[in-house]
């Protein structure tokens, strides 16, 4: 029964991984010269609608919890309403913390929006497919030790690897990739990162990068996807490995 | 001996600021100057030397040369003119440098190999040492006597092509000037054309004495593709064409100059082989230079090896070539071929004039200037040249004449070369010896530091010290005994001078002696906390002392900043780490707060689903190991969070909000570092004069609301005390013009406050004195701790006010937002939650960090706000001023700190808690010092250790020494403390 489980988990999440993967090539089919980097927003609007999308039907299809009791149309469109407020608020939510992280107020609001979509659609989304619009239910599972299911484990650990993904993804914006090259006030001369090679290491000695054009939310929005990924592969192995300790109230 | 955690911490940084000076002064080492280097008067030049009969040649010699052309082309190698490169792409050079009239050098140069000082050694004929960083602040203009302001003093017009950096240093010198910008190194033609496009017209313009030409191209080569690019024959084969129209050009001009013209091509540094620069290769140091003049004689040998010179020597001689007075700051000497030429007479004024030049320089730097064997030599030879002035002016036979005078101007040369060598040992090395002393006391205070942890940080937080034994341990001996043979070898032979080593050997002793005395303790500890660490490891199941989100977020917060040090970029956007941890820490406090406000609300504790409860006593390990165990607090805190009110709880809930709006606000107020620092910030707004009346209502209401901040906890004298400080405090802004006054409306005379700025200042002595008065009574009567309480509170406000006088109107609301931070976080957070002594000093600490930089404050030197040390003082005095000038600077991690022993003392149960904190701060703050200095040191040839690195190591020395001052401050208080019972 719970190997069957972390089967299905594992197929599931590798389904999620690969629509991430997708939505880097299938647009470039369709749209000229997209590149993740080029048109950052347009990737990030694809990205997340894939993502939505899969886990949209994973939940259709897999059906981790439980049905509900009263099954009514009615009730739910009034569900599926909610989620959407609830999603909305959460991108809203998210907005308000990268300002007060510092983020611009005024100026390029829609990279600092489309950036709190995408977190939301790696932290908020599987939340909502999976736990509905229940607020009491969120608060159990992300509280220490609070989990009921090998799904709300997977949950919770692809949850905070998106978050300190793009906390991590803050990192590099210091680096001067606002600037084409790296310049020196005192000694009045300057390198251009081209000629270095951009190597890792060398990106680090001389704070150089490569890119010249604005990039505020480009490293975030990588960090989170990475960390998404990265949590989505990682959580089945861990659960697997674990499986002998883990016990859940349910089962 | 047993010693408080805290005392040791103390004793700890004071030992590790010492090592800090040391290392410092091994990193920057004072340059070679001239006393009188501001003052800019001509002195009159040394007459000629002559025994009995005074000689008629007392003005200096007249020029060499009428026209001088400087051709510097940026990393210009020493094999790319005299190598097959320069046979194979500058034909023309190279026929001159074999063939015409010329003398070729590889002039070395000495690192930094960087531009703008490689120009000033060129130009001032002097090494600029690593500390020119401190001593001319920021001032890009060269303050030094040099060739061109000499130049420019003797009427010559001098015109400038090329690099940005020589208008930035000698702004007003040029007649003319041209400046290209080294910003795009991808453009190699573009900087070049922009040059030479000039020179059709000025070479055939009559109008000018010294053109300089600097041409970039070369380098951005070399730094694009290195130095075996194709690329690069093709910019030398244009250089040599440029050479080549110059030179034509002067040739034309001689015929109707009654003087030669000089043509001089020379780099500024080679190119590595990876076609950068910085560093001390061989192939960076050696640069070509090729003096090319018809004065000279045509040598038919060839001279595949050029003599090996130094790059100062050029100042010398091209001052001398101008007829100038050498620059006095310069080490070089002059390049005597140049000179040979001449009648013997003039060989010999030219060099006594060089000789009279180093050894003055001699006497200023060196105490004992008599016993150098140059000076003797110079002693010699002036005495010799005198007789030889003496036998020609009675016109002696010329044989008899010419074996003298060579046999003076061989000891003139020498003279030169031995005055030479020991004025530029003086400088422009690293002192690596001082500085490696300096580093092993750091590194073994840390490592003392970081052994010493859990016993620190235990229940009884005190140190089992063992200072006797080691006194007479066998390793105690014989790493002073190794350590002394150290010393004495690397002092009998090293080349250059060292700051250690001229120390007293009392001092050295000392040093040596603390040294060895750490390692024994470090040894002796080491066994000690492995067997702890043991012990704790097996009692209890490790796993259950399990840290919390938040010390995780301290510990990696932590490693991240210690670990970002390392870049450039980074250092210059410090402000961005600590405004990003800064957040981080409020979002993990906001998630803990929730996180019990729930627990709480649910009303049953999900016992069965946690984990079991951790033993208690255990021991915990780590730095942040004395919070509570994780559940236990998360109960404890639930179960404290239920007994706040309504409204308390909604409070709780809220201020981690608040401080993170509070911060954010903050950091539109002032931009700081590189890449924020142009643009428009809250700060710059309120600070132009159109908006006064903003500026004016905003400091009056944070003056205000420090008011009501602070006045909560203090006695009803000091109340009044600090109401009237503060009108003080507006009362002198108003009256320096910084805001608008009420009661003197339309008078605008600006004075300097003096009375206002002191008016203040008996306050703020007034409310320290009434604070350590309470803190003394406290101690002998039976008042206790509430006096105790009131006396550190009115401590803290007596700072409170001095801040609010020192820091500038437009940053006002950083005080009044440190204090709001301050009382929410206390009251609402670090309370209720009971955090741990650990954590609360580390956030402590953090939030110090960032309203340092909130502040305005950057790692560049230029953003020290110097007028904070002019407040009430009639003109400079230095001490007040220093003192005033770092209180400004560091108000955000002194307050903070302060506001942590007022914390701890008023409600920390535990009596041992103020001592841990300190260790704590120690800990936290010689952490990233330690780290840095091993990281300068690795990276001392990088591109901008002048300009980045070097800044943060001062301030990094700084903050160090601020911590230990707090430390013996937060000692103090402990101290009174223990006494009392």
């Amino acid at each position: 029964m719970k190997d069957n489980d972390i089967k299905r988990l594992l197929y599931a999440h590798l389904l999620c991984i690969f629509s991430v993967i997708l939505s880097t090539f299938i647009p470039s089919l369709f749209l000229e010269r997209f590149s993740i980097l080029e048109t950052h927003l347009t990737w990030l609007c694809i990205c997340s609608v894939f993502v939505t999308a899969v886990n949209l039907v994973l939940y259709l299809v897999v059906k981790p919890n439980a049905p509900s009791k009263r099954s009514s149309l009615s009730h739910k469109v009034a569900r599926f309403l909610k989620c959407c407020i609830y999603f909305l608020m959460s991108c809203f939510c998210f907005h308000v913390i990268f300002v007060l992280y510092g983020a611009p107020l005024i100026e390029l609001v829609l990279e600092t929006f489309l950036f709190a979509v995408i977190l939301s659609t790696f932290t908020t989304v599987p939340c909502l497919c999976l736990l509905g619009p229940n607020i009491k239910a969120w608060l159990r599972v992300f509280s220490r030790n609070g989990v009921a299911s090998i799904w709300e484990n997977s949950l919770q650990i692809t949850t905070i690897s998106s978050f300190i993904g793009s906390w991590l993804g803050a990192f590099p914006i210091p680096l001067d990739w606002e600037r084409p090259w790296q310049c020196s006030l005192t000694e009045g001369r300057c390198l251009h990162q081209e000629k270095r090679g951009g190597t890792l290491s060398q990106i680090f000695t001389y704070g150089c990068s490569i890119k010249t054009t604005k990039v505020w939310p480009i490293s975030c929005t990588l960090g989170a996807t990475f960390g998404y990924v990265a949590g989505l592969a990682v959580s089945p192995l861990w659960i697997y490995w674990n499986r002998k300790r883990l016990t859940y109230k349910n089962n | 001996m047993r010693l408080g955690s805290g005392t040791f911490a103390a004793c700890c940084v004071a030992i590790e600021v010492l090592g800090v000076a040391i290392f410092l002064r091994g990193f920057f080492p004072v340059p070679v100057r001239s006393s009188s280097r501001t003052e800019h008067r001509a002195e009159p030049p040394a007459p000629e030397p002559s025994t009995g009969a005074s000689s008629n040649w007392t003005k200096l010699p007249p020029p060499l040369f009428s026209k001088v052309v400087v051709v510097l082309i940026d990393a210009l190698r020493d094999d790319f003119v005299f190598g097959s490169k320069g046979v194979k792409f500058m034909p023309y050079t190279t026929y001159l440098v074999e063939k015409g009239a010329s003398h070729s050098f590889v002039a070395e140069a000495k690192p930094p190999t960087v531009t703008m000082p490689r120009i000033k050694a060129l130009m001032t004929g002097s090494l600029p040492g690593f500390g020119d960083v401190v001593r001319n602040l920021n001032s890009p203009a060269l303050l030094e006597d040099n060739v061109i302001r000499q130049a420019k003093a003797a009427g010559k017009r001098i015109i400038f092509y090329g690099d940005e950096t020589w208008v930035k240093l000698f702004p007003k010198h040029f007649v003319e000037y041209d400046g290209t910008t080294s910003f795009f190194v991808s453009d190699y033609t573009e900087v070049d054309d922009n040059v030479t496009r000039h020179l059709e017209k000025v070479l055939t313009r009559e109008d000018w004495d010294v053109l300089i030409l600097h041409y970039l191209g070369l380098d951005h080569i070399g730094h694009l593709s290195g130095p075996d690019s194709p690329l690069i024959g093709h910019k030398l084969r244009e250089m040599d064409s440029v050479l080549m129209k110059i030179h034509m050009a002067l040739l034309s001009k001689e015929r109707e100059a009654l003087l030669p013209g000089l043509l001089v091509l020379c780099g500024d540094h080679g190119m590595s082989e990876s076609g950068s620069h910085g560093a001390s290769s061989m192939e960076e140091v050696n640069t070509a230079l090729v003096l090319i003049s018809s004065a000279f004689e045509r040598k038919p040998g060839d001279i595949r090896h050029p003599k090996h010179v130094q790059q100062t020597d050029l100042a010398a001689t091209l001052a001398i070539g101008l007829g100038l007075p050498i620059p006095k700051n310069s080490v070089g000497r002059l390049l005597f071929p140049v000179v040979e030429g001449k009648p013997m007479r003039e060989q010999l004024r030219f060099l006594h004039l060089n000789t009279v030049q180093l050894s003055k320089l001699l006497q200023e730097n060196v105490p004992l200037y008599e016993k150098d064997p140059g000076f003797e030599q110079f002693k010699m030879s002036e005495k010799l040249h005198g007789n030889w002035i003496k036998l020609y002016l009675e016109e002696n036979s010329s044989e008899v004449l010419l074996n003298l005078g060579t046999k003076v101007l061989r000891q003139y040369l020498n003279a030169l070369q031995t005055l030479s060598l020991s004025l530029s040992r003086q400088v422009a090395q690293y002192d690596i010896y001082s500085m490696a002393v300096g580093t092993t006391l750091v590194l073994e205070v840390l490592a003392l530091l970081l052994l010493s942890v859990p016993k620190a940080l235990g229940p009884a937080a005190e140190l089992d010290m063992p200072l006797s034994s080691p006194l007479f341990s066998l390793l105690f001996y014989l790493t002073l005994l190794v350590l002394s043979a150290v010393h004495v070898v690397v002092c009998t032979s090293t080349e250059s001078a060292c700051y250690f080593c001229s120390v007293s050997w009392l001092a050295a002793g000392g040093a040596m002696l603390l040294m060895s005395a750490l390692l024994c303790a470090l040894v002796s500890a080491l066994p000690k906390t492995v067997v702890g660490v043991k012990h704790v490891g097996k009692s209890p199941a490790p796993s259950s002392s399990r840290w919390s989100e938040l010390d995780l977020l301290i510990l990696l917060g932590t490693t991240g900043h210690v670990l970002s040090l390392g870049a450039s970029s980074f250092i210059e956007e410090e402000h961005q780490t600590w405004y990003f941890l800064v957040s981080t820490l409020c979002l993990a406090l906001c998630q803990e707060v929730y996180r019990n406000h729930f627990l709480s609300s649910d009303g049953d504790p999900r016992g069965g689903l946690h984990t079991e409860p951790g033993p208690e006593g255990a021991t915990p390990v780590g730095a942040k190991g004395c919070a509570l165990l994780e559940d236990d607090r998360t109960r404890a805190a639930a179960s404290a969070f239920k007994r706040l009110g309504g409204t308390d709880q909604r409070m709780v809930l809220a201020s981690p909000w608040a401080v993170l709006c509070c911060c954010r606000l903050l950091r539109a107020l002032n931009q700081t570092g590189v890449q924020g620092a142009h643009r428009p910030d809250l700060g710059h707004w309120l600070t132009s004069s159109d908006h006064k009346a903003a500026l004016s209502v905003l400091a009056a209401l944070s003056l205000l609301a420090v008011f009501l901040l602070v006045q909560r906890r203090c006695s009803p004298m000091s109340k009044v005390a600090l109401a009237l400080g503060l009108l003080g405090v507006y009362c002198y802004r108003a009256a320096i013009g910084n805001v608008m006054s009420p009661w003197q409306r339309g008078n605008s005379d600006i004075s300097k406050g003096i009375v206002e700025a002191r008016f203040v200042y008996v306050f703020v002595l007034g409310i320290l004195f009434t604070g350590t008065k309470d803190l003394l009574r406290s101690q002998v009567s039976a008042a206790g701790v509430p006096a105790r309480t009131v006396g550190l509170w009115e401590i803290h406000s007596g700072l409170v006010l001095l801040a609010a006088l020192l820091l500038r109107p437009h940053n006002l609301p950083v005080l009044v937002s440190s204090l709001l931070v301050q009382t929410l976080m206390a009251k609402c957070v670090w309370k209720p939650l009971n955090h741990g002594v650990a954590e609360v000093t580390v956030m402590h600490y953090w939030f110090g960090q960032a309203f340092f930089y909130f502040q305005g404050n950057s790692n560049n030197i230029a953003t020290v706000d110097v007028s904070a040390g002019f407040v009430g003082l009639e003109h400079y005095v230095e001490v007040p001023a220093a003192f005033l000038t770092t209180f400004a600077t560091y108000v955000g991690p002194i307050l903070w700190a302060s506001h942590l022993v007022n914390y701890l003392s008023s409600e920390s149960s535990s009596h041992s808690a103020l001592r841990r904190a300190c260790f704590c701060y120690a800990l936290i703050c010689s952490i990233p010092v330690s780290v840095y200095i091993i990281l300068v040191t690795s990276l001392r040839y990088h591109l901008f250790i002048w300009s980045v690195f070097s800044p943060k190591l001062l301030y990094e020395g700084m903050h160090l020494f601020i911590t230990a001052a707090l430390c013996i401050f937060f000692t103090a208080m402990d101290q009174t403390k223990l006494t009392k019972p």
